[in-house]
Formats: C-alpha cells, structure tokens, sequence
C-alpha cells in the first residue's frame, strides 16, 4: 500500500486565510478528535454500545465542507457522522446524549452513533447501508428543485459506496436531470477491510464521475483549506449548473469499527499517513504563519475539553425513553404541511 | 372525474354513474391528484412517453408535462430513493415500478429509509410518498414478471400497504394514500386493470384503514383481496347454489390489518377460508389465519382453510400457470371441506 501522489496539505506562507477563520477551521477539526478519543474512552467503559465508527484523520473534510455550505444546503451523510454533525452545527450535547441512547439525543436515542438526523440543521441522517444515502440525496436535491429553493444538498459516502450501484445510478440521474446535488466522495482506501485497490478496477473516482457527465476534482483531503475551497467552487456551480463530485483523498487512523483488529493494513502504512495527519500538520502551519502559540493552543483545547465534559454529563443526567413510546414515530403523529 | 367514456347513465338512486375500466379509474385518481396538490407528480420507467407500462398513464405527459410526468432511467433504486429524498423535503411523489418483482431493486431503499426514517429520526422527518406497482399472474408472463408480494411488503412496520380491488378503491385509495404522511405502497394486480364496471361520477377519496364485507353471508368468511377477489366473488355465488351461503372479506389493507372485521364475522360464521395469491408459507394469508386462531379460536366450527398460489416461481404455460393459482373451483373446494368438517 503506497502513499497516493497527493501531497500533504500546505498552506502557503502568504495564505489568503484569515487567523480568525484559519483557528476556527482548527477548532473545529479538534474538536471533532477530541470528541471521538472521549467516545473510545465512553465505549470502553460500556456507556456507549453498538457500533462506533470514528472518523478520527478525515477531520479536516467535515471542517472544510460546512463553512462552504448555507444553512439551508440539506446533507444526507454515512454511518462516519460524527464530524459531519458536529461541523454541521448539532448541538454537542445532542450527539453525545444520541450516543447514550437517551430521548435528549439528536435522533431520541433510536438511532445512536450511526444514524444522527437533525432537522433544524437539514441534517438527514447518517445511513448505514453503505450507498443506500444517494438516492435519498438525489431526491432531497430534485424537491428542492421544483421548489425552487436555489439549495446545495451535499452527498456524503466513501469510496466504499463507489463499487455499489446506487451509485451509479445516482451520478446517472442527477446528471440526467441536472439536480443541485454535490457528491463528496471521501476516499479513506478502504471499505472496511477491503483496500480500493481490491475493490474497484479504476480507483479514480472523479474518472467515474466523468463519465456521468459530472464535473469532479480529487482533493486534498488531509488539508482543510484545499477542502473548504473546493467545496466553495463546486457548491457554488451545483447552485447554477448541476451536480459535481469532489473525490476527498484521506485517512482514517483508527479501526473501521470497535470490533476491528485491522489485519488488513500494515502499522507502518498507518504511521506513513500520520505525517499527513492535519491536526499535525495544520496547527503547524498556522504557528508558521504567527496564528497560534502555545497559549492559544491551549485555550482552544480547554474550551473543547470543557464542552465534552459537559456534553457528557448532559447525556448522563439525560433520560430514558419509557418503553411505552417504543412504536411511537413508526407512523407520523402529525401531518407534514 | 375525468369521463373516461361517454355512457353516462342515470341510476334509480338519481346518482350519476359512468363506464370505466380499472385502469381508468386509476389514471382518474392520479389526474385528480395531480390537478389538487402542485406538490403531486408521478415518477417511473416509461410513465410519460409510452403512457404507462400498462397505459395507466396514457396523455398525461400531454396534460401536466416532463417535469410532472417524469420518465425515469431504469434506476428502480435511484428513483425510489429520489421519491423519499423529495418527500422528505416537501413534495407528494408518486413512483411507479412495472411490477413487483422489479420493486426488489429498490428494496433497500423502501426498507432501509422509506419505512425506518420517521422511527429512526424520533418522529423529525416523515416520507409522505407513494409507491404504486403491479402485481399477480395470469397473463402468462411467466417467474420474473408474475408474483404477488404484497404480504412481504406488509411485513415491514413503517410502511402502509393497500391492494384496490374495485373501481370504487381503484379510484379512491391514491389520494388518501398521498394525504397520508407516510409511505403507502398500492399494489395494482394486472388482471384487473381491464375489469370494467360503473363507477358513479362522483366518485373520489375512500378510507383506507378498514376491511370491506364485499357480500354478506351466514355460513362461512371468505377472506381475500386484490387480484382474488372477483374469483373469491364468483365462487361465492356458485356456491350459494348449492346453499353454502358465504361472506366475502375484502381486506384492502395489508398494513395495517383490519383485524376487527376479520375476528367479527369469523365469530359470527365460524369458518374461514382466506384466500391469497401469494404463496402459502410465511404469507399474509399465514398472518390472517394466525389473527383468526387468536381472536376467534373458540368459535371456530372448523380450521382455518387456505387457498394459495403453488409454492413454485410462476411458469409461463398457460396450463401450469392455471394450475398454480387460486381459481374460482379450488375456493369453492376448500369451502365445501370447511362446510363438511363438523369440527
């Protein structure tokens, strides 16, 4: 398994970006990994159950992407939400309670790590069959088309998702009918155990997108401002012109799931991709570049460490839900307007 | 209504009525449909163009056009997803799959989202979509065009499952299916869409939660739907000759089941027979027995019968295919068997 030719992240000395905004991308993208590293701690102590699939090393894609989103774009995203979600803007808290199966989470403690929905942030849920979330995708992009709601629904799946023919058929029909959907494709190399190499016969994603007709970049995914500024370009012409792809190249660090013993990879090839690591390599360049200290640095961690604890202790005190409302919510109580 | 023929009579009761076939009666309902809610438009393979698979839509292309009527690739699982995702955000689909079997491709997407994502989500989005698709046999076209899966599909909790099979449901059941904030799946079984018959003028939403007692009777319930029931019908009155005086049930929802009219005229007739194209293990006609046996099992005269389709993929010979279904003489068999077993 080889390093792909992407190059790590770089942010030129004279980068356009402002301290302000550079430490909130930051934030953002430690706050994403600190969440998760308190989660393995959470799983190991039996507070959370099921499955756990972190997202820890791709932080910089959920980061880069929500700045360039409106707050009306839907997101359909995967089962790997946490940093979706909590970039997305759902409460820490919310997530942290949906972890703990209490009726405070975000999806009332039905649906847990896997499948977070929010709906004051358009957020339409992680979906655990891998690809099952494009169609919904497209078709969250095609209602908002004939509504005329000039939206970006942002598509979430891994290159896992490539080899199924959802889709396929999905890039096929958003091209077909032009819909505003903006396919983000985050590549980790692996689909669960499966290297890409293994899976696809041509593993360039945006070739695939090509040949639907579908305008796609391979990005960076390691690097957070190559992110967020692709996602702006693309979003920007699925607002006036149809659907885009953007193939993310990144990494996850961690085991696919808790229940992984991550016999398919070397640790070598896992220590390789810890150079490209964007919780190193960013705060690097910012101190490079006058943005961050030591102390500034801290502050940040403590401000994220303060809000876990209390997220934590938020879904503690949280509720059950009584086991009398177990069949509610299987059909609507209240009609949709 | 749309006057699909010119023959409008006017009936003793002073009620209007015109000739229609099923097929109009459907296309009926999803003008009406179309024409009441902006948010209504139909999706599928071959709906605009061609008309319909099975001229259910034929001309309303012309009327509503390509952004109403829209013709899908064949994408079963894209353009179902496609119909949750714009339900979700707001719109009233409506998405059409040319048969059953076909309905398996977009499987995960009826399942895994349509039924879970009100559930799931704690009650924050709901998928107020509707699925029609054609179902049953015996029109010859053979194993990969000609099962009745319905009662997999009433199986799934989330999802509502309704099988017209009158004018009057054919009609009526699609505009309540589409005011309903879930998922309704109408599964139309293809012999009937020929079936032809007075519908009054006026016609227009029915209830879509209750059985319908189709033809009363004394001596034993008869308990069918959708492609069976014009058989189950026939058999009644034949046997009605031989004065076995039966009760005709026509469930019309699958999901959820009408458990009380199945219960309320078993107790009173004290046998049963159902009657299901689908096969016989694991099968709604399974479930509606199992609901006989525990509501009613004290006032049974006689077991609960079954009349099902051969446990074999559907042939293409007419002879077999025939051979495979419930026809109006294996009802009115396993009718006399229940009316000669004294319990």
């Amino acid at each position: 398994m080889s390093i792909p030719a992407q190059a790590p992240g770089q942010v030129a000395a004279t980068s356009p970006v402002s301290k302000e905004h550079a430490l909130e991308l930051l934030r953002s993208m430690l706050r994403i990994r600190r969440f998760e590293e308190r989660c393995v701690e959470l799983y190991s102590e039996a507070r959370i159950r099921g499955f756990l699939h972190l997202y820890i090393g791709e932080e910089a894609i959920a980061a880069g992407v929500m700045p360039a989103l409106q707050s009306d774009d839907p997101i359909v995203s995967t089962y790997r939400e946490h940093g979706h979600a909590l970039a997305r803007g759902i409460p820490m808290n919310a997530v942290m309670a949906e972890m703990f199966g209490k009726v405070q989470g975000c999806s009332h403690g039905r649906g847990g790590s896997m499948h977070l929905f929010d709906a004051a942030t358009r957020f339409y849920g992680g979906s655990a069959i891998v690809g099952g979330g494009l169609p919904l995708a497209v078709g969250v992009g095609l209602g908002e088309l004939m509504q005329q709601r000039h939206t970006v629904t942002a598509s979430f799946f891994g290159d896992g998702a490539v080899a199924e023919g959802e889709f396929h058929e999905c890039l096929n029909l958003a091209a077909l009918w032009k819909l505003p959907v903006l396919f983000l494709c985050e590549n980790n190399r692996y689909a669960m155990g499966t290297a890409i190499e293994r899976a696809l016969a041509n593993v360039d994603v945006t070739a695939k997108a090509a040949a639907y007709n579908i305008a796609a970049e391979a990005v960076d995914g390691m690097d957070v401002l190559a992110v967020e500024d692709a996602t702006r370009r693309a979003a920007d012409a699925v607002r006036n012109d149809g659907p885009r792809l953007i193939e993310f190249h990144t990494y996850r660090y961690r085991a696919h799931s808790m229940y992984d013993p991550e016999l398919y990879r070397s640790k070598e090839e896992v220590e390789r991709w810890r150079d490209y690591d964007p919780l190193v390599t960013f705060p690097a360049q910012l101190r490079a570049l006058g943005y961050l200290d030591d102390v500034s640095l801290t502050a940040i961690e403590h401000e994220i460490a303060v809000e876990i604890d209390a997220a934590i202790a938020y879904a503690d005190a949280g509720t059950l839900e009584p086991v009398s409302d177990l069949t509610r919510f299987v059909y609507s109580e209240t009609r949709p307007a | 209504m749309e006057t699909p023929v010119s023959t409008a009579v006017s009936t003793p009761d002073a009620r209007v009525t015109v000739r229609c076939t099923y097929r109009e009666a459907m296309r009926a309902a999803i003008r009406e449909a179309m024409h009441r809610d902006p948010r209504v438009f139909l999706m599928g393979e071959d709906v605009g163009r061609y008309g319909g698979s099975f001229a259910v839509s034929m001309g309303l292309l012309a009327e509503f056009g390509p952004e109403r009527i829209r013709d899908t690739p064949l994408s079963e699982s894209a353009f179902v997803g496609a119909g949750i995702g714009a339900a979700l955000v707001g719109m009233r689909p409506i998405v059409e799959i040319m048969t059953v079997n076909f309905s398996l491709l977009a499987l995960d997407q009826i399942l895994n989202n349509a039924a879970t994502l009100s559930h799931m989500s704690g009650g924050q989005f709901s998928v107020p979509l509707v699925i029609r698709m054609t179902t049953g046999a015996g029109r010859q076209l053979a194993a990969q065009h000609s099962h009745s899966l319905e009662g997999w599909y009433a199986h799934i909790p989330g999802l509502k499952v309704l099988t017209p099979a009158t004018l009057e449901d054919a009609r009526g059941m699609l505009w309540t299916a589409l005011e309903d904030p879930d998922p309704v799946l109408i599964f139309e079984n293809g012999v009937l869409y020929n079936m032809e018959g007075d519908l009054p003028d006026d016609a227009g939403p029915v209830e879509i939660s209750h059985a319908a007692v189709r033809r009363h009777g004394d001596d034993l319930t008869l308990i069918t739907y959708g492609g069976t029931l014009p058989k189950t019908l026939e058999a009644a009155e034949r046997l009605a000759k031989e004065d076995i005086d039966c009760e005709v049930i026509d469930l019309r929802t699958l999901r959820p089941l009408d458990t009380d009219a199945i219960v309320t005229s078993v107790s009173r007739t004290t046998r049963a027979v159902v009657v299901d194209e689908g096969w016989r293990s694991g099968s709604i006609s399974a479930e509606v027995s199992a609901r006989i046996v525990e509501g009613a099992f004290y006032r049974l005269d006689s077991p609960v019968l079954r009349v099902c389709t051969a446990e074999v993929p559907i042939p293409y010979a007419k002879h077999l295919e025939d051979a495979a279904l419930p026809q109006v003489e294996t009802i009115m068999a396993a009718v006399r068997q229940s009316v000669a077993s004294d319990g």
